[in-house]
């Protein structure tokens, strides 16, 4: 099994065949259905992460909450959680999608809450000064100079979703994991490399697209380092 | 569902072979690739942090491994190298490589100058001044940076299942498939997160011992 030259044949023949493509349930429909998993676990994520992080960064209140958070969230077995859900009644999809934002919220908490409270605490003294209240202070100066961390926060958590959502095919949801399992399932290790490859490139791909918006999200005045 | 708890210390004792065996799995496989991948990242460190012109390309060659999601690689690796502990192992080596490689140079950036100055000063040459003051003072940061790997690789390994080799997360599909037995999935998740606590508190302690003046001078 160790060929490595029948399997790379085998996987660039599956991949020149247009139906892979195209069919029903073929790579194009799988990466729709694992982009709009994407977008529902990092939109749920990001509805509570935010607002909460920049509550306690603007209250400055919380720091021992968001450490023992981000800490926490890396030591739980993400697939553990997933057949824990599954086993709850929630199947593949719906549970590989709410571990994925599971996951995703600490990343967007911990950048928010510190965006917001290393604003510079003279521009929110002058903010203070002209008479704005506290939602507008956050509204307007705070949660702006925090832009840099929260869209870093952002493309890291995109970019984690992405390579999380896959998981979804080993508890029988869908996205671009299921090609993967399938391979696997019918001993078509052309099919595993070939899966394995498009979910790395999309990764990639995403990553690039999300640095290029990153650095326009920014404002040019807080452009200092290129990342 | 009465005939499916979610923790059950029948199942527990009735299966402890198989637990500890796959405990056992998940432990040797994550201290392995850690092993080996601290014994790379930490000498490439020294390394790049010596010339600019590495830093770049060899950080983002290890940032750009670190994108590609565990069962993308696990799945490139395993029609190559056989099903099994050998994709899982490199896949582990290669996601606690960037984050090593960046604490270790990370701690040599922040050598006092004047320290180094000060062992110059005194005689020391290149090799002894790496090996007794920046290495030593980079120390707490490499430390951290090997905590952080060993505790993501244990969550990491899970996922192995999809190659035959997850340790617990063996366990954890087993019961997935076992008509979702909750016990089952329950105490493999459990036991995952114990690994990570443990493997943690035991670096977080030969760190402590290895770094005796930092208590010193808190104390």
């Amino acid at each position: 099994m160790t060929a490595g030259d029948g399997v790379l044949s085998q996987a660039l023949v599956w991949l020149n065949d247009p139906l892979t493509w195209t069919e029903q349930g073929g790579i194009l429909e799988l990466t729709g259905e694992h982009l709009l998993m994407t977008a529902a676990a990092v939109g749920a994520a990001a509805a509570v992460a935010i607002p909460v992080g920049a509550w306690l960064g603007h209250t400055d209140r919380g720091a021992g909450l968001v450490v023992w958070l981000t800490n926490a969230s890396r030591a739980l077995p993400t697939l553990g959680i997933v057949f824990l859900l599954a086993s709850a009644g929630l199947f593949g999809n719906t549970a590989t999608v709410i571990a994925a934002a599971f996951f995703a919220a600490p990343v967007l908490l911990v950048n928010t809450y510190e965006g917001v409270r290393g604003a510079d605490p003279d521009a929110r003294d002058a903010a203070r000064g002209m008479g704005m209240s506290d939602g507008r202070i956050l509204l307007q100066v705070e949660l702006p100079l925090a832009v840099t961390l929260v869209s870093a926060g952002l493309r890291t958590t995109i970019v984690q979703v992405v390579a999380t959502i896959p998981l979804a095919a080993l508890a029988g949801g869908g996205g671009l994991g299921k090609i993967i399992t399938f391979g696997l399932g019918t001993q078509r290790y052309g099919e595993v490399l070939a899966g394995g490859v498009i979910v790395a490139l999309l990764c990639l791909a995403i990553d690039g697209a999300l640095a290029v918006g990153q650095r326009i999200a920014t404002p040019a005045p807080l452009r200092v380092r290129s990342g | 569902m009465p005939g499916n708890p979610w923790f059950s210390w029948s199942y527990v004792v009735g299966n402890a072979p198989a637990l500890w065996q796959r405990t056992l799995d998940h432990v040797g496989v994550t201290v392995e690739a850690v092993a080996i991948s601290t014994a790379i990242a930490v000498p490439l460190g020294v390394l790049i942090s010596r010339s600019r012109w590495m830093s770049g390309p060899v950080l983002g060659a290890a940032a750009v491994l670190y994108t590609i999601p565990s069962l993308g690689l696990f799945a490139i690796l395993a029609p190559l190298l056989g099903i099994g502990r050998t994709p899982v192992l490199i896949g582990l080596v290669v996601y606690s490589l960037l984050i090593i490689l960046r604490n270790t140079t990370a701690g040599l950036a922040t050598v006092d100058p004047a320290v180094v100055d000060a062992a110059r000063g005194l005689g020391y040459g290149p090799g002894r001044l790496l090996l007794q003051v920046a290495l030593p003072s980079a120390l707490p940061s490499i430390v951290a940076g090997v905590r952080l790997a060993t505790v993501s690789s244990v969550a990491l390994v899970t996922v192995g299942v999809v190659v035959g080799f997850g340790g617990l997360g063996q366990i954890m599909f087993q019961g997935f498939r076992n008509n979702l037995y909750r016990a089952e999935i329950m105490t493999a998740t459990i036991g995952t997160i114990l690994i990570a606590l443990v493997l943690d508190l035991v670096l977080w302690a030969a760190g402590r011992a290895l770094t005796p003046w930092l208590r010193r001078r808190s104390a």
